[in-house]
């Protein structure tokens, strides 16, 4: 339904310019605590978030990919190491680089509209540049009909597409999205797989998605970061090298992706076992499930 | 069209309920009250209770009665100046403790101190502090609100999602502008509930407040719903204390309604749950 809707539509960047902006994360350490208590969660990571490509990391569940995302956005700031965007370091959070969270994060008490509006009227933008902007966000999102509904009124899908447009709005540099499809069911989980994909084919905005879902990761990245366990480094970078614009219908039927699939899933297979071998469940729940998957393969 | 129609008939039912269990508990109460008569023998506790028909007859000559209307008029009035006073005092108060951490650290141990003590413990305090009688009782009301009013405010503030005040900075929000649209209307369900707790809390004191001081300026039967009560003990009309009783079930409930309602105005992104 919203990507049929948002096909017939003028693209993004007729409204917006956007800026795409780069990221570099170089020998960045994380921990908690001191000394006895020290406890190491991002240890030694280094890679780049390209311009205009869509960057997915995937990892093991408490990975300490939520703790990277915060590094990034400018929240926490990292023990060593630095991070760079456009070659200036990061030291707070800043509407160049903006996180569209698991859960929402759509403030309850504002509408669809409202939310949406959030960033112009904080930066007192609030024109008629700004007011038209959103009323084309809220279609290019399909929310046109529930503008003044609040996000408890609104479905899972619905809410996520709403905070894709609050975060759009403001333009950033970078979008940085943590697992932002995730508690959604299987079937509006893969209209969001494609409206997203969609829309990044449209703005080719640089983008840092982070998620534990392989088939999501495959079908949305330029580039796969695949993380060890923790404490969390780089083990792996994938360049995905399947054309655009994807469609699900018969993207895995391609070799490329079942191969692309295989190697990482055997990657993110190890380091599962490793954590597993750790005592987590999260672990364990994701070997059993590989190990169905590969027996259907 | 379909909903409407389940939704009429569910509320249909529900005040159908409603009714019959109020019979219900005036028919028992009723026979229970004249078991002397009807059944011969007294029963416990409710024997000695009057009967809600004579309860009826004595409340239907009230209706024409100064006094007993003065009586609601004064405890009214107690009750809300106490309780705004709270509200006023206690919402920037539990805002300010939540905001800014030094603040909080200076005034919280003495406020826990204060809190646990029960407002009735206040009353001979609040006698020698105040000039008069009437601000007292006023006062006293006013404590019986105010901690809640505090530490629901201070709570509510307290327990906002980090991820709120992250997105709000990202977005370019100044501090003033996330307490503004951040920190207050996430904070206004806590205050909504605060208050009707509070709400409580205030009929309770200022009932017993009005037994122990006496009734305050009003004197004779003119010393609110408490001392209504109290005087119609003192005087023996039994009839009349149930009717003080009722009277102030029925403020009670109508002070919570109203509150429900003006709470529902200011949250209405609740009310599509």
């Amino acid at each position: 339904m919203a990507s049929a809707q948002h096909g017939a539509m003028a693209p993004i960047t007729s409204k917006i310019a956007i800026s795409a902006g780069e990221m570099i994360v170089s020998n960045v350490c994380k921990s908690y605590g001191t000394g006895l208590f020290e406890k190491k969660v991002v240890k030694d990571c280094s890679f780049n978030v390209e311009r205009g490509k869509l960057t997915v990391m995937i990892g093991p569940s408490g990975c300490g990919k939520s703790t990277l995302i915060k590094l990034l956005a400018g929240f926490e700031k990292p023990t060593t190491g630095n991070i760079l965007l456009n070659g200036k370091p990061v030291t707070g959070p800043g509407r160049d680089r903006l996180v569209v969270f698991q859960e929402s994060a759509l403030f309850p008490w504002m509408t669809s509209y409202d939310n949406i509006m959030y960033g112009p009227i904080a930066r007192g933008e609030d024109d008629k540049k700004a007011r038209d902007l959103a009323e084309f966000l809220l279609d290019k999102v399909g929310l046109r009909d529930f503008r003044s509904k609040y996000p408890m009124q609104l479905s899972g899908g619905m809410q996520r597409r709403a905070e894709l447009a609050r975060a759009m709005i403001n333009n950033p540099e970078v979008m940085i999205l943590d697992e932002p499809f995730r508690g959604l069911d299987a079937m509006s989980k893969e209209l969001m797989w494609e409206y997203y994909s969609a829309l990044y084919e449209e703005s080719r905005r640089t983008t840092f998605f982070v998620t534990t879902d392989i088939d999501e990761a495959l079908f949305l990245a330029d580039r796969l970061i695949i993380m060890s366990n923790i404490p969390t480094r780089v083990r792996a970078t994938i360049e995905v090298d399947i054309p655009r614009p994807r469609k699900l219908a018969d993207f895995f039927l391609g070799d490329r992706a079942n191969e692309v699939k295989m190697t990482a899933l055997s990657l993110l297979h190890e380091e599962a076992m490793r954590s597993f071998a750790g005592g987590s469940k999260a672990a364990a729940d994701f070997v059993e499930s590989y190990a169905r998957r590969s027996q259907r393969a | 069209m379909n909903m409407k129609k389940i939704r009429r008939s569910l509320f249909s039912r529900t005040t159908l309920r409603a009714i019959v269990s109020i019979t219900v508990f005036l028919i028992l109460w009723e026979a229970g009250s004249r078991s002397k008569e009807w059944a011969g023998f007294t029963m416990p506790w409710i024997g000695l209770v009057p009967p809600p028909t004579s309860v009826l007859s004595v409340w239907w000559d009230l209706l024409g009665d100064t006094g007993y209307w003065q009586s609601w008029y004064l405890s009214l009035m107690r009750v809300l100046s106490g309780f705004v006073a709270a509200m006023v005092i206690g919402i920037p108060l539990g805002l300010l403790m939540a905001v800014s951490r030094t603040f909080n650290s200076i005034t919280f141990p003495s406020f826990e101190i204060l809190r646990p003590i029960p407002p009735l413990a206040w009353v001979p305090v609040a006698i020698i502090f105040w000039p008069t009688e009437e601000l007292s009782i006023a006062f006293v009301t006013f404590l019986g609100a105010f901690f809640t009013v505090v530490i629901n405010v201070l709570g509510g503030a307290r327990s906002i999602d980090m991820r709120f005040y992250q997105s709000a900075q990202a977005m370019g929000s100044s501090q003033w502008d996330i307490f503004r649209r951040i920190v207050l209307p996430a904070t206004v369900p806590s205050i909504v509930v605060g208050s009707s707790v509070g709400m409580g809390i205030t009929w309770n004191v200022v009932v017993a407040a009005e037994m122990i001081s006496g009734g305050g300026g009003g004197g004779g039967s003119g010393g609110g719903l408490g001392f209504f009560i109290w005087n119609s003990y003192v005087g023996g009309s039994y009839e009349q204390i149930v009717i003080g009783m009722i009277s102030i079930g029925i403020a009670g409930y109508a002070c919570s309604e109203l509150l429900r309602g003006i709470g529902g105005f200011f949250t209405p992104w609740l009310r599509t749950r």
